[in-house]
């Protein structure tokens, strides 16, 4: 058993309209706007670390929850855009966070690796202690890495998000998650040391509007809840025509699917926590009403999380 | 109606738009279908030839014609 006890949250305060990013692509806001449903994005300074952003998220997570980051069990940091291959941004969070000694552990997945790195920490915070799941990405050093794709430099932006995960007390408790893997489209969704991302966006639009759902459903399924009794589902943010298409697809209106990427595109493995933070403080969980996460990227990686307000 | 009528009605549904298209043109190519509607497509094709089409053959090339679409269709006969 474990718990959410509280969100955290760090975006820059650089803004990067459509209009500016339609124009590498030769296009217009209103064009990415259609495909995408991004009105802008933030980029992170030039000095900025993804381990940067990881720690100023982390901190506003553990000073909402008044916790020391020493008395941590352990730091999960996921991220697809680490400067470097290793060390990777967890242990330098962890020292930024004042957390030197919580062991600290990278998750190299992209935009399911908050995901997995959550599910994971609900099954080892009863062993280690409350754990601080983070998703850090800078994903517009990649973006703007020459030749610039129509279809993905206008996709992206920066942040962080976090997550605490107690095994004794919290906002919410983890009842079930789901993870699955298929190594099979990997050349799919992809980036390569020091290339630009590379994307067959039909390929990675198809899958993921089959295999999301299916996943909700499984974890649904497994404890007996309706898709309509669910009071908010948590997204990795992706493209907002794929948000509405999962809505459809599960049979509820597209307002419980909350979203963000309006304001700040897709932030990859940082989206989903960044979402649930921005969702915590404009409505939070209630009482006994379950509450979906789930994340589809680059892999294929895929699951969803359920928990149940406390 | 024979079975490229039929695609064509599909393929007219799902996208809201006329399908004036040779057999071995591509859909993507031509503006019939996008990435969004992809999806639905595959939906419509399990429920009219009453097949279940597994994640490991979703590569939108398989799709991307109407011939294209026969070919995966017989594949499945």
């Amino acid at each position: 058993m474990a718990f959410i006890a509280e969100f955290g949250c760090w975006l820059p305060e650089h803004i990067v309209t459509s209009a500016e990013a339609g124009s590498w692509v030769g296009s217009d806001a209103e064009w990415v706007r259609n495909v995408s449903g991004i009105d802008e994005r933030r980029f992170a300074a030039e000095t900025d670390t993804v381990a940067d952003l990881a720690a100023r998220a982390g901190a506003d997570c553990l000073g909402r929850a008044g916790l020391a980051a020493k008395h941590l069990g352990m730091i999960l940091v996921a991220s697809g855009t680490a400067e470097r291959s290793f060390p990777g941004p967890a242990c330098a969070a962890a020292r930024l966070l004042g957390a030197e000694h919580v062991p600290a552990l990278d998750i190299p997945m992209a935009s399911a690796g908050s995901l997995f790195a959550l599910s994971l920490a609900s099954r080892l915070a009863g062993q280690l202690g409350p754990i601080l799941v983070i998703g850090a990405e800078i994903m517009s050093r990649v973006v703007l890495r020459e030749p610039r794709e129509r279809g993905v430099a206008i996709l992206f932006g920066d942040g962080a998000g976090a997550c605490l995960v107690s095994p004794n007390a919290g906002r919410a408790e983890i009842i079930d998650s789901f993870l699955a893997s298929d190594g099979s489209f990997a050349d799919d969704l992809k980036l390569d040391h020091g290339a630009p991302l590379q994307m067959n966006g039909r390929s990675v639009i198809l899958q993921a509007s089959r295999k999301i759902p299916a996943a909700i459903r499984t974890v649904l399924d497994r404890n007996g809840v309706a898709p309509a009794a669910v009071q908010s589902f948590l997204m990795h943010q992706a493209n907002q025509n794929l948000l509405d298409k999962i809505a459809a697809s599960l049979g509820v209106p597209p307002e419980r699917f909350f979203s963000n990427i309006r304001r700040y595109g897709n932030t990859s493995s940082a989206s989903l926590l960044i979402a649930a933070c921005e969702w915590s403080r404009a409505e939070g969980f209630r009482s006994g009403a379950p509450v979906v996460f789930a994340a589809f990227g680059a892999g294929f990686h895929w699951g969803a999380l359920l928990a149940r307000g406390v | 109606m024979d079975r490229r009528s039929k695609l064509t009605e599909i393929l007219k549904s799902v996208t809201k738009k006329d399908v004036n298209i040779g057999p071995e043109e591509s859909l993507f190519e031509s503006g019939v279908l996008d990435s969004f509607a992809l999806p639905d497509l595959v939906s419509a094709l399990e429920q009219e030839f009453s097949i279940q089409i597994p994640d490991s053959d979703l590569n939108p090339r398989k799709f991307d014609s109407i011939q294209r679409i026969e070919e995966y269709l017989d594949s499945r006969a």
